[in-house]
């Protein structure tokens, strides 16, 4: 194509040269012509024995060829014109289609995080293999720079992995014997030997990019608006065309006497074909999926992984978001927060020993809550340290500990060892202790807010989000303590996962002639919810396949900012897509009623067509920077 | 049942015109072009046979738009 375009540039400078007249002329022009636009006359004629009559092709085969024939008939030999109509629509068109091609392959490659293969060990040699054909169980080998193509979990080596690709964020996470990784991270310094514990398939590499391939086919409702309006409005111009060459002169012969003779169609021809040349819808038809497709590039570089383009026009209109508290605005694990006595005063110089005690009667069990001390204890725990552990179910742990008896459980259990608990005001899950026999004191866990929960409830507030709501199934004085300490107003508490759907329907209810609904949830219980808002965003939810499923916007981490981030991702992109159906439908407009009057001429047309479809295609490129939004 | 196609189209309009054209082929009961992606999603009608199914598709497309491929 380039050739071409080359080649008739050339000659057509040359013929300039060349001072020739007649038929030789004509030939000339013509040969030209054809060799720059033989393609388009063809799939013309193709598309005329096919019924289809009105596409672009017909519309510049009708004018070009027009342009020949009047300057024929006026024998002035300027074939000039049409050339340059065909010339200028064929750059328009490589253009397009290098620029198109160009940031497809960009946003391709944003999304690029297919491995290509998989190496396992054969025999002590390392061989690589198609990821599809490992099996689940299998050992495979990660060397520093490659990505890891299957999930899994370390089986040996230590190392750091960048997950930019898969989080967008940028920090590397280190990982060692026993830690699971995902699949489409990259190894950054060390070997791993990965036990697999998925198929490829199923693995969150492929699950994303399954997710993203398939976010192209759902259309937004702009792109149906723009399809509709491009069925109607290039058959509309081509008969407007005919209509203004026809019937204007037609109306001067009738009233103003104009003799019947070419001359008087003459202008009326020309203006219909400036018509035609200007209608072409391609750069709104082009312009808006790539405005999208772009958007959903951009987010998915940023962690934020939208399914479709209908998503991200929805996402644009969200004016209330609701948050499942748990695991969106807390870490959903639970942190020691205070120590407290029996008058339920702050006790510091005894928490090392509370905490010691509590972490040692605790340190078989898998409850989160023992978990939990565990690991604010922080140290190794000497378990020869205690004996006879009891485990009083629904109560507590009790055991003898450097041979005193300690028990650390709720009120029940304090009661059943003969002490009497202090009754705590603070909100939060509350382990009571007893140590030799006597009260020493309670800790107070609770999930902790996540350190940007707050600077993303207030960036919501000022990207324009009106209501903000929280849902828990948590007790009430915890859902308003976090609540008061995010400056959330309207919260919902105790709530079964039934409840939250009946929630969430009435606030759907309250909101239809305002904005859309968006529900935040970690994607564990809440997939019901999910799918029924208007806009359901799972959070750092790539483990779970229910959440995906039901979701319509994942995010590959759980930073509550990405919200807020999303949305105005997507309000960006809609911004630019009806900035280009309104600058190309304008510009075209005002040409097309400009050439009504003759003002425009054939050179102007071209502008209207090919520069309108250039400035709209790097306009839409514009939605794929999002990274400082 | 739905496949995801690999495709070759030159013009966005072609895309949108091939995708009317083609979902009103037989046996088809959805139908999506994406021309960013160059990807074709067919959902089949019920006991359809895929591959009659597809050739129309393919003649369909081929009389709006002479280029198109699919892979």
């Amino acid at each position: 194509m380039l050739t071409r375009i080359i080649i008739a540039l050339v000659l057509t400078v040359a013929l300039q040269f060349i001072d020739i007249s007649g038929w030789p002329r004509l030939t000339a022009y013509f040969a030209v012509y054809l060799i720059i636009g033989y393609d388009i006359l063809l799939k013309a004629g193709r598309g005329i024995v096919n019924g289809r009559v009105f596409d672009e092709n017909f519309l510049m085969a009708v004018a070009t060829v027009g342009a020949f024939v009047l300057a024929l008939y006026e024998k002035s030999g300027d074939y000039l014109e049409a050339i340059a109509v065909m010339l200028f629509y064929q750059i328009g068109e490589f253009f397009q289609s290098y620029a198109v091609g160009k940031s497809r392959k960009n946003i391709a490659a944003l999304m690029d995080i297919r491995p290509d293969y998989a190496n396992i060990e054969k025999a002590g040699k390392i061989e690589k293999v198609d990821p599809d054909d490992v099996e689940i169980g299998e050992v495979i080998i990660v060397q520093p720079g490659e990505k890891v193509p299957i999930d899994g979990i370390v089986i040996s080596g230590d190392s750091s992995l960048n997950t930019s690709a898969l989080t967008g964020e940028s920090l590397p996470q280190e990982v060692g014997k026993g830690d699971e990784v995902m699949s489409g991270c990259i190894n950054l310094s060390g070997l791993l030997k990965i036990r697999t514990t998925k198929e490829f398939g199923d693995s969150t590499v492929s699950k994303i990019l399954e997710l993203v391939e398939d976010s192209a086919s759902r259309k937004s409702k702009s792109e149906n608006f723009i399809a509709r309006f491009a069925r109607v409005y290039t058959p509309a111009v081509c008969y407007g065309a005919l209509a203004l060459a026809v019937l204007p002169p037609l109306f001067l012969m009738a009233f103003k006497g104009a003799p019947f003779d070419f001359a008087t169609f003459e202008t009326w021809i020309y203006r219909a074909l400036v018509f035609l040349v200007i209608s072409c819808p391609c750069a709104l038809v082009v312009s808006v999926p790539l405005s999208f497709f772009a958007g959903i590039g951009g987010a998915s570089r940023e962690g934020v992984l939208v399914k479709g383009a209908n998503i991200l026009e929805t996402l644009s209109k969200v004016k209330t978001v609701v948050f499942d508290k748990t695991g969106t605005l807390t870490k959903g694990v639970f942190e020691v927060n205070a120590f407290h006595d029996h008058n339920d005063n702050d006790i510091e110089h005894q928490k090392a020993k509370l905490l010691e005690y509590a972490a040692i009667v605790e340190s078989s069990s898998s409850h989160p809550i023992g978990k939990s001390l565990q690991k604010a204890y922080g140290h190794k725990i000497d378990r020869t340290r205690m004996t006879g552990l009891q485990e009083i179910s629904g109560e507590g742990v009790t055991a003898m500990i450097d041979g005193l008896t300690v028990a650390a459980g709720n009120e029940k259990l304090m009661r059943h060892v003969g002490v009497e608990p202090c009754n705590c005001h603070t909100a939060g899950t509350i382990v009571h202790m007893a140590i030799g026999g006597k009260y020493a004191g309670h800790i107070v866990l609770g999930d902790v807010v996540k350190p940007t929960s707050k600077a993303a409830v207030a960036d919501l507030r000022k990207s324009g989000v009106t209501d903000i709501v929280m849902l828990t199934g948590d007790s009430a004085p915890v859902a308003a303590h976090i609540a008061s300490e995010l400056k959330i107003g309207k919260v919902y508490s105790e709530l079964l996962p039934a409840d939250k759907v009946r929630q969430l329907e009435r606030i759907l209810k309250d909101s239809e002639n305002g904005g859309k609904v968006a529900f935040v949830g970690d994607g564990i219980n809440d997939a019901p919810v999910l799918s029924r808002a208007d806009i359901g965003i799972a959070m750092g939810a790539l483990g779970s396949d229910a959440a995906i499923e039901a979701a319509d916007v994942v995010l590959m981490d759980d930073d509550p900012m990405k919200i807020g981030k999303a949305i105005r991702i997507s309000r960006k992109c809609l911004r630019i897509v009806w900035e280009n159906i309104i600058m190309a439908i304008g510009i075209k407009g005002i040409c097309l009623i400009l050439g009504i009057f003759g003002i425009v001429n054939m050179w102007l047309a071209i502008f209207a067509d090919v520069g309108v479809m250039i400035l709209a295609v790097l306009n839409a490129i514009r939605a794929m920077y999002v990274r400082k939004i | 049942m739905s496949k995801t196609f690999k495709i070759e189209v030159d013009c966005a309009n072609c895309a949108n015109l091939v995708e009317e054209a083609a979902k009103k082929v037989e046996g088809v009961k959805d139908l999506t072009i994406s021309f960013m992606t160059q990807k074709m999603k067919v959902t089949f009608e019920e006991g359809a046979d895929e591959e009659a199914v597809m050739a129309a598709v393919l003649k369909k497309a081929r009389k709006i738009e002479p280029d198109f491929e699919i892979h």
